[in-house]
């Protein structure tokens, strides 16, 4: 195969010839068959897309951007500065001076570390923290300096005028410089503060769970739903995008008939498992101990008791109340579960034997005959192998958390013809929503662990959003135009009691169940 | 680099010219499906980045104006780089472009022992992997040109 011209000099002479031309324009055609190549690709795939999505009429929509908070400044009084407290403060735009300035080193030593920006970012609700209560003086000081520093500054900024420390709850409650108040408190502490408040008119914003003993959970909703008052409980999860789009594929049938539902906890750190650090500070003498027990049977000072509360049932609802109500809450939030008709539940404590009496290994399975379904609780502290929330349905299943990502069922009815047709591949999903994809470092497992839960970050209009800020943001909102907000003293109830059927059961190793004509739990 | 103009026999010509067709397929087909993909982004491949260079390439990541310049000049980048070589047009050029954002895309995502990455592998590699060999073969390319003998080259650079 040899060429006499082989050696052809870049376009000898000056015109060009036809051999020059098909020389030159030889690999032309080459281009035709790329565009043709991403034509094909493109239309099979906008075939796809569209014939997938007519099937399910799911929109394609986000969820709007809230808009902007108006009106009069509400004045909020703030009972418990601790770590719950401290991130409810945040929420509504106010962090203490010294929290700031480790934020603002953070994100000089990692760009991905976003924590000062996104505060600084986050929308003005137009409240002021006009009253604090901590019955630990360090945290009550603390609480002072955070509500004064209106403008969001570090160490040296400009604050505002001083705030008052109230020693007793009753007294910030009973204050008229309050109209609302956030519940930040033990569990233990909840229904008595929610009661105070709601008889004295002030809103309230509350930590879950809602309460501690189911007696004082029926006192809660009547002196709420007797008073005025805006009550939100605090879900976070009602604010996340995917949890709003895995309730519309619900709605619009998507999964088809569902008879399964499993959702988890999967941590496995000390903080993660209420080992929280015992401040230096911390003694008798700066302690109000007395206050701290309440409602509880008296114990004497010890400084786990007062930081690590969560592991005593003296004081806390265990995992039932601290991390399944979050869970449930998010499964009533799309299916409308109310309470189940019984529960039944299994655990102990098999790693932290530490004196704690509350287990952190807990199985619980809540049957809804009903709606024929049972939702099954699974978790453990001692290990973080993700397992998610998955939605089973006979049609598709679905896997909750920041993201939805919803799959065909190979042996599906309803999408049998176009899983034969290939047009549905049950190994892909059939609809995934991955709100806004920005880089992000979390600092934590405990905090990874929300964060893929859907409880720390959402995202509205390409911004990236503390949920915590939206639940408190609504919150607000429907104390300025009276609406009711999304997880309001019904579903509030609804919660408690579910959570006390999961105690119950485990504390008596037997199942209980839910009379619903006389609404009590039957031991 | 000077390379005088080369004497190749039909057959060299042919399968040089094969190759550089192909290598451009690939660019051009890598950008054109990010430009009509109007989600696209590099964040995902820029954050999973490991090895040496990781922390350049995850800042990048990091910074919405840097990056979006990263998305634009990988996306067109691809589609200019693949028309140079499959039309011969500034062939060489083009073919010392592609070697930097293959030398990018090595960097970021060496195939060292230890490092593994979000995306799976399709075959097996150590040190060598394929952005290597294509990166070697437009460095032959470079060094063998056709575009002046079959491309636009040859309209381009005439005496």
């Amino acid at each position: 195969m040899e060429d006499k011209n082989k050696n052809i000099p870049a376009g000898s002479g000056s015109k060009i010839n036809r051999r020059d031309a098909l020389k030159g324009l030889a690999t032309v055609p080459v281009l035709g068959a790329v565009a043709y190549g991403v034509y094909k690709k493109k239309n099979y795939e906008r075939f796809l897309k569209t014939t997938i999505a007519d099937e399910l009429g799911m929109s394609r929509e986000e969820p709007a951007t809230p808009a902007k908070s108006e009106g009069k400044e509400i004045r909020i009084g703030l009972i418990g500065y601790g770590i719950r407290g401290k991130q409810l403060a945040k929420a509504l735009g106010f962090a203490h001076p010294t929290m700031v300035d480790s934020w603002i080193e953070a994100a000089e030593k990692n760009k991905n570390d976003l924590r000062y920006a996104d505060f600084k970012a986050q929308d003005d609700l137009n409240v002021r923290i006009t009253a604090v209560c901590d019955i630990f003086d360090t945290y009550g000081t603390m609480a002072q300096e955070m509500a004064a520093n209106i403008n969001r500054e570090g160490t040296g900024g400009k604050m505002g005028e001083p705030v008052k420390r109230y020693l007793n709850y009753k007294e910030l409650i009973a204050s008229p410089e309050v109209d609302a108040v956030v519940i930040a408190s033990p569990d233990h502490w909840h229904g008595p503060m929610i009661i105070e408040a709601a008889r004295q008119g002030k809103h309230i914003y509350c930590e879950k769970p809602m309460t501690w003993t189911v007696e004082e959970t029926y006192t809660v909703r009547q002196a709420v739903k007797e008073s005025e008052v805006v009550f939100q409980l605090g879900h976070q999860g009602r604010q996340t995008d995917a949890y709003l789009k895995a309730q519309e594929a619900v709605e619009k049938g998507v999964l088809g008939p569902i008879n399964l539902i499993e959702v988890t906890t999967n941590r496995n750190d000390p903080n993660g498992a209420w080992v929280y650090p015992i401040h230096k500070d911390a003694s008798p003498e700066t302690i109000d101990w007395e206050q701290f027990i309440g409602p509880a049977p008296w114990h004497d000072f010890n400084l786990e008791r007062f930081f690590r509360w969560r592991c005593w049932w003296d004081y806390s609802t265990g995992l039932s109340g601290d991390l399944l109500t979050h869970e449930y809450d998010a499964i009533n939030q799309i299916l409308k579960l109310g309470i189940p008709h019984s529960a039944m539940s299994t655990g102990g404590v098999y790693f932290f034997k530490d004196g704690r009496t509350v287990p952190d290994v807990l199985t619980t399975v809540f049957e809804f005959p009903k709606r024929d379904l049972s939702l099954l609780y699974s978790a453990t502290l001692s290990s973080q192998m993700s397992r998610g929330k998955r939605v089973m349905g006979h049609d598709a299943y679905m896997e909750m958390g920041n993201t939805l990502t919803i799959y065909a069922d190979p042996r599906s009815t309803r999408y049998a013809e176009k899983i034969k047709q290939g047009i549905i591949k049950p190994d892909e999903p059939i609809y995934s929503y991955i709100p806004g994809k920005g880089a992000d470092t979390v600092t934590s497992a405990t905090e990874r662990y929300f964060a893929g839960r859907g409880l720390l970050y959402t995202y509205r209009g390409g911004k990236r959003v503390d949920t915590t800020h939206l639940h408190m943001k609504e919150w607000i909102d429907c104390i300025r135009s009276g609406n009711t907000p999304s997880c309001n003293i019904d579903q509030g109830f609804e919660e408690a009691m579910t959570a006390h059927m999961g105690t119950l059961s485990y504390k008596h190793h037997k199942q209980v169940f839910w009379d619903e004509e006389k609404e009590q739990i039957i031991v | 680099m000077t390379v005088k103009s080369c004497n190749y026999t039909t057959c060299q010509t042919t399968w040089l010219v094969v190759l550089r067709v192909a290598i451009g397929w690939h660019f051009l087909y890598e950008g054109l499906i990010k430009v009509v993909n109007p989600g696209w982004s590099a964040v995902g491949y820029l954050l999973d980045s490991k090895g040496w260079f990781a922390p350049v390439f995850q800042a990048m990541a990091a910074s919405p104006g840097v990056l979006s310049a990263v998305n634009f000049m990988n996306q067109w980048g691809l589609v200019f780089i693949g028309l140079g070589l499959v039309l011969g047009l500034f062939t060489r050029l083009a073919a010392w472009s592609g070697m930097l954002l293959l030398a990018f895309y090595y960097l970021s995502h060496p195939p060292f022992v230890g490092l593994n990455y979000a995306l799976p592998a399709e075959g097996n590699y150590f040190i060598v992997d394929k952005v290597m060999i294509e990166f070697i073969a437009l460095g032959a390319l470079s060094l063998f040109p056709t575009g002046k003998t079959i491309g636009l080259d040859r309209f381009i650079f005439r005496k």
